[in-house]
């Protein structure tokens, strides 16, 4: 049997343990109010008694169809987001490597807007195609175009910055791609397939649920067993590999699991932007650690999307989708940090 | 002469025939070389003569275009990295020092190759991580963010990562760069003292000769792509080695306290 890393390799870090329990109590909460709070005019104390006692069949609907499965793929989209952005993250040792930037959010949009656009235009497919036929684009082209990033920065072994540069290229590539299918679309899939591009929560139902659900189960831990590798792969290449890290493996692993959480989550909610690279560099900040730890940037994540979903639909007076939240707060969060690095950039 | 003659133990590292490359440009076409146990060992040559190169062949952190690196007698292709890094420890030239990490953290990374799944942090980590903290006169240090450290330091602190890993072969690459000339030695003489207290055999890259001299066994010195002497201190380091590995004309004068050979450098020699 082969030995897994999975205890970090220290002491333990007390600091950390208190962020992660806030977060995951934050979310909780979050979670909460994301299925009290609605349009609906179904009263809390009405929602209360409908989820412990259970209520008539319009607001078992509310609660059950409408708001559950909202905040269960909220929360999960959230996560697999956050995770797969602290691995990218972590494993290139670059704050902007997010699975954005190397590809996978652009190849699983142009999927799914390839699937409204060419399949949807026949009405009579056109339900079959947006709850099933979108989802399932957009994970296979996602996944599909991971895979490409990295056969193409290949060479003898995957260099992380030529994975992020080749990741930027293929990018923009399907980014103008998808671009040109909307161009030559019909306005009504123009719209609906805009719409999607946006990121939001608002088709949700169960059956996007699922999926979220076992991908993110099935990952946590075998992201989970390259917390040792991700921990001295920060002292570079070399010395991990002097450490005992096989570092091409663990980049395959990694990097494979980001792309399947990220793959997944797009295809429930859309691209949801600015989530994957800002969740773990606040963990990071918060938890002061010497890379973005992969738990508390899971929860920070859901933190993040539950909290931008409640936001859009509860507190502002209008409907907002969650993906344009999060961009709102995400851009000037990452011009922020540019802006510190520079002066620290400096003052050293 | 590549094979251990049998009944004696195999030596530490043995390279044979091996041929190392980068791309085309072709750095060593046939080499032989061992490293016998508990000795240190001192690679010297010119820039670019391909000592860190040799060095990182032993480290496999090259993979030879042909030839092979043996590790107690046992190849390294085939061996998990794991298994060769509670072996064998390595500092490369350039490590990445992390942000918001403590010297104890850092340091404890060395202790990598010894936790897996069913083997977690454990009172002898926390004990191993001490000692090569105490032998790094880092003890102090310990909770200091590691970027907040001098360059004398954090040198030292990257020792404490390799010491902590606990290998009975440990190769250095250029330990000393960087570093004024009192820290020079006191990384060596923290680099003697480890050889000596733990029989670790050490391998280095140096390029200041006299410290080089003075504190290692056997010094090897290389020149395109050739061991061109290998032996004592006294034996490699003559006019006649220095003019044709370094191009240098120097007399070799015996230092008056050590009696180790020092290297007066004259003229670039035409």
């Amino acid at each position: 049997m082969k030995p897994l890393a999975v205890a970090p390799a220290g002491p333990p870090r007390p600091r950390l343990l208190a962020v992660t329990a806030l977060a995951a109590a934050t979310t909780l909460v979050l979670a909460v109010a994301g299925i009290v709070a609605g349009s609906s005019g179904l009263s809390v104390p009405d929602t209360v008694r409908t989820v412990f006692v259970g209520g008539d069949a319009s607001e078992s609907f509310i609660v059950f169809q409408l708001r559950l499965p909202r905040v269960c793929a909220a929360v999960l989209v959230g996560a697999s987001l956050g995770m797969a952005g602290a691995l990218t993250q972590s494993f290139s040792r670059n704050p902007l490597a997010t699975p954005d930037i190397i590809g996978v959010t652009a190849g699983a949009s142009a999927g799914a807007v390839f699937a409204i656009v060419a399949v949807g235009g026949t009405y009579a497919v056109s339900a079959g195609v947006l709850s099933l036929g979108v989802p399932v684009m957009a994970t296979v082209s996602g996944l599909a175009t991971a895979a490409l990033v990295y056969s193409l920065s290949w060479s003898g072994g995957v260099d992380s910055y030529r994975l992020i540069l080749i990741g930027i290229g293929a990018s923009a590539t399907l980014t103008g791609l998808t671009s040109y299918l909307l161009v030559r679309a019909e306005l009504s899939l123009a719209q609906a397939a805009t719409q999607w591009l946006v990121g939001s929560l608002s088709g949700v139902s169960w059956l996007s649920v699922w999926p979220t659900l076992v991908t993110f189960v099935v990952l946590t831990p075998i992201a989970l067993t390259q917390t040792g590798s991700l921990d001295v792969v920060q002292l570079g290449d070399e010395v991990a590999t002097g450490l005992g890290v096989d570092v091409q493996r663990h980049r395959l692993v990694v990097l494979a699991s980001a792309a399947v959480l990220t793959s997944v989550a797009v295809s429930a909610s859309g691209p949801i932007g600015f989530v994957a690279f800002v969740a773990p560099q606040v963990a990071r900040r918060l938890g002061r650690t010497s890379r973005p730890p992969l738990i508390a940037s899971a929860l920070l994540g859901a933190i993040t999307v539950c909290g931008a979903d409640v936001l859009g639909r509860a507190v502002l007076p209008w409907t907002v989708p969650v993906g344009i939240i999060t961009a709102l707060v995400g851009a000037p969060y990452l011009i922020w940090l540019l802006a510190r690095g520079n002066a620290w950039e400096r003052t050293s | 002469m590549s094979t251990p003659s049998s009944g004696t133990a195999a030596p530490a590292l043995e390279a044979e025939q091996l041929r190392l490359a980068y791309g085309d440009h072709v750095v060593f076409s046939d080499l032989d070389l061992e490293i016998a146990r508990g000795s240190v060992t001192t690679l010297i040559g010119a820039n670019g003569s391909g000592k860190s190169t040799l060095l990182k062949a032993f480290g496999r952190l090259l993979a030879p275009a042909s030839g092979r690196v043996r590790l107690y007698g046992s190849p390294l292709r085939g061996q998990s990295a794991r298994q060769i890094a509670r072996q064998m420890a390595i500092l490369p030239q350039k490590p990445l020092t992390p942000q918001a990490t403590r010297v104890r953290e850092l340091v404890s990374r060395g202790r990598h190759p010894h936790q897996s799944l069913l083997r977690t942090w454990r009172q002898s980590d926390t004990l191993a991580v001490n000692e090569a903290l105490g032998v790094t006169g880092l003890s102090d240090l310990a909770e200091r963010d590691a970027a907040s450290l001098s360059g004398g330091q954090l040198q030292r602190a990257w020792i404490a990562v390799v010491l902590a890993q606990e290998a009975p072969v440990l190769l250095l690459d250029e330990p000393t760069s960087f570093l004024d000339l009192s820290h020079q030695l006191e990384v060596l003489r923290i680099v003697r003292r480890i050889n000596r207290e733990r029989g670790t055999t050490i391998t280095m890259v140096l390029h200041d000769l006299s410290l080089a001299a003075r504190f290692s066994d056997r010094l090897v010195a290389v020149h395109d792509g050739r061991v061109v002497a290998d032996g004592d201190p006294w034996s490699v380091l003559t006019p006649r080695v220095l003019r044709s590995a370094f191009a240098l004309d120097a007399s070799v004068v015996a230092d008056p306290q050590t009696s180790t050979p020092l290297v007066v450098p004259h003229e670039l020699s035409s």
